[in-house]
């Protein structure tokens, strides 16, 4: 079943009096519960190509899919509907909110979702269990390491049970153990979840894990290569 | 969702204390400055007002012509029937003759011969009835420095520098040697009570005070006053009502007949002060607008870089599927109760500064040594009921505004951009 869908996607962004054409007929579907990446170098169009995914973005041509709602046509208050409800993100650094605890960082996507206290609890402490960090609920990111800072953003992203994430970067800041126990945390939830997980990378250590390759180069898919169904 | 932006605002100093700090500093700055300006405009007027003019001046027409030169030739006659006249159409008003007068202060030795002279400038009040309001109105008693205040006819202050100068102690004799409002020589002595400073420097250059009673007899002008100084019922000088006031008392006189009926002219109307009125009115305006205007520019930016500065807080909350609408109201909430937090902060240590100088005062006489405008030496400030309310539009308005443009930044930028600038 696919739940991202794009035909033909262009993208162009007007620089000066011309302009950049950053994605030129992305042909592109992808299932539920894959674990693929866009793989490329710098300004092959895999940062571009992912905010569309996320609705941060709209096309300039083209459909673009997700879920079966159309990107292009959805309003901003629909793009941000679809990425409260459905869409998880993970970021280069993090992007944890500073002062609030680990706790409220995992917590503040559920109370977009105006659900009850106690089911905000459970679904907490059950997504830092995924990621290991109960024992840290009360700590503040300033007070821990980076691949423990990761690892809060990606209970963050899984906590509403998205049904897609896109990770870009993720491991960009950390070291070869972190990223692999990073990597591994999100393969494990992605086989007990179901969660569709789509990286945007250049990083070899993140390119193991993937069990699709999608390389992209000048804004065009290059090569789409299966390495194993789920 | 609120407890959660509140539980943000209080533990990010930067967000909440230090705006707070920041919009306190300049709601604080301009308070005082606006009671200062008040203060210092207001105390200016009110001493020549004391001293020289009234908040409205009644005299002969002629007089009027040539005021500066103390003409008392052309003075008031029948004054105690025309204060009565002017109690009964004022009530709330007080009324002061004054005599004012120019001669010279001779100052004998042990054998009657000169000692000293000098020129001095007089003025002659009401300083012995039962219920003279003219010590309390010149803050005499406070102004003593040695004696005493005159108790009996034939007594005199003078200037603490003049007697001074003339090595005049209290309780010697001193002869006033002027001409009398016929013109003729007058010479009348008086015994120095006591000596007196103003910190005036204009008064307290060589000046004699003496009782009314006792000018007339000096200058030859019984029942007579050179002005009638009028006082308005709150005892502040209102341009307005001084001037409506002296309009009415005019149009009741009829001066092709009469060049020595009564003429009233408001502080505002004098050739002199009018200039300083209509500068201090000007002036209080424009030097409060351009502060708050200044405040206003300040708690702007600082409302704008504190939204700038949430760039990448915003990006995470518009990511995470927090609508945009959202975002902004709740940056214009916050930046509402700072801006209200700093303006009564600093509305409150405003006034305590004000209060402060207003009741203690900035002494800067030595600034004013020479001064020939009767300017006070200590500065005081005024607390009016603007103070209250005026530091909350550059405090509450400029953060409003500031963060309310810097959230349009954001809200027009494209959602990818700042997603992207927030991985920058």
């Amino acid at each position: 079943m696919e739940i991202i869908e794009i035909k033909n996607l262009i993208k162009k962004f007007p620089v000066g009096k011309g302009e950049f054409v950053a994605l030129r007929g992305i042909d592109l579907n992808i299932g539920k519960g894959e674990f693929a990446g866009l793989i490329g170098p710098s300004g092959s169009g895999k940062s571009t190509l992912l905010n569309i995914i996320g609705s941060l973005d709209s096309p300039s041509d083209g459909t673009v899919n997700v879920l079966g709602k159309s990107v292009g046509a959805l309003s901003t208050r629909e793009a941000a509907q679809l990425r409260k409800s459905s869409l998880g993100f993970i970021f280069q650094s993090y992007n944890l909110l500073q002062v609030h605890t680990v706790y409220e960082n995992v917590e503040f996507p559920l109370l977009l979702l105006k659900y009850d206290a106690e089911k905000r609890k459970k679904m907490v402490m059950d997504a830092l269990e995924w990621v290991g960090l109960t024992d840290k609920v009360k700590s503040k990111p300033p007070q821990l390491s980076g691949g423990e800072c990761q690892r809060v953003a990606i209970a963050r992203a899984m906590v509403k049970r998205p049904s897609i994430v896109l990770a870009d970067e993720p491991t960009a800041n950390l070291d070869a153990k972190n990223s692999h126990n990073i990597l591994q945390t999100m393969e494990n939830l992605n086989k007990e979840l179901k969660t569709t997980f789509l990286f945007a990378t250049h990083d070899e250590k993140v390119i193991n894990y993937l069990h699709r390759k999608i390389f992209l180069l000048d804004g065009k898919v290059e090569k789409d290569e299966l390495i194993r169904s789920n | 969702m609120i407890r959660f932006l509140i539980k943000g605002l209080i533990r990010d100093k930067s967000r909440s204390r230090l705006p707070i700090i920041v919009v306190a500093i300049g709601v604080t700055l301009t308070v005082l400055m606006h009671a200062y300006i008040t203060g210092f405009m207001g105390d200016t007027m009110e001493m020549n007002a004391r001293f020289s003019y009234g908040h409205v001046k009644v005299m002969t027409k002629a007089y009027a012509a040539d005021a500066e030169m103390n003409p008392n030739d052309l003075a008031l006659l029948d004054v105690q029937k025309l204060v009565e006249d002017l109690n009964q159409q004022q009530p709330g008003m007080e009324w002061a003759p004054r005599i004012q007068f120019g001669g010279l202060v001779d100052a004998p030795d042990e054998n009657g011969e000169t000692k000293a002279q000098g020129p001095a400038m007089g003025i002659g009040l009401d300083l012995l009835s039962p219920n003279t309001k003219e010590i309390q109105r010149l803050d005499l008693n406070r102004s003593i420095i040695r004696g005493n205040l005159p108790q009996a006819p034939g007594e005199a202050l003078l200037s603490e520098n003049f007697s001074q100068k003339l090595g005049v102690n209290p309780g010697d004799d001193v002869t006033l040697i002027g001409s009398t409002m016929n013109g003729g020589m007058s010479i009348y002595n008086f015994t120095v009570s006591g000596t007196i400073s103003f910190g005036v420097d204009i008064m307290d250059r060589g000046s004699i005070i003496v009782d009314i009673e006792d000018a007339r007899m000096a200058l030859d002008m019984q029942d007579g006053a050179s002005v009638i100084l009028g006082f308005l019922p709150d005892g502040f000088y209102d341009n307005h009502d001084a001037k409506q006031l002296a309009i009415q008392f005019n149009s009741q006189q009829n001066y092709d007949e009469d060049e020595f009926a009564p003429y009233m002219e408001a502080l505002g109307q004098n050739s002199m002060m009018g200039t300083y009125v209509q500068l201090s009115e000007v002036w209080s305006v424009y030097i409060s607008l351009v502060f708050i205007f200044a405040m206003s520019l300040v708690l702007w930016n600082a409302g704008l870089l504190g939204g700038l500065r949430r760039y990448g807080e915003v990006g995470v909350r518009l990511a995470m599927g927090e609508e945009k609408g959202h975002v902004y109201r709740s940056m214009i909430i916050e930046s509402f109760f700072i801006g209200l937090a700093g303006s009564v902060v600093g509305t409150t240590f405003g006034l305590f500064f004000a209060w402060l100088i207003q009741v203690y005062g900035i002494d800067i006489s030595g600034m004013m040594e020479g001064a020939s405008l009767m300017m006070p030496t200590v500065i005081r400030t005024r607390i009016t009921p603007v103070d209250f309310y005026l530091g909350f539009i550059p405090g509450l308005f400029s953060t409003v505004l500031g963060t309310a443009l810097a959230g349009i930044g954001i809200y027009k930028r494209q959602t990818a951009r700042l997603f992207k600038e927030l991985e920058a």
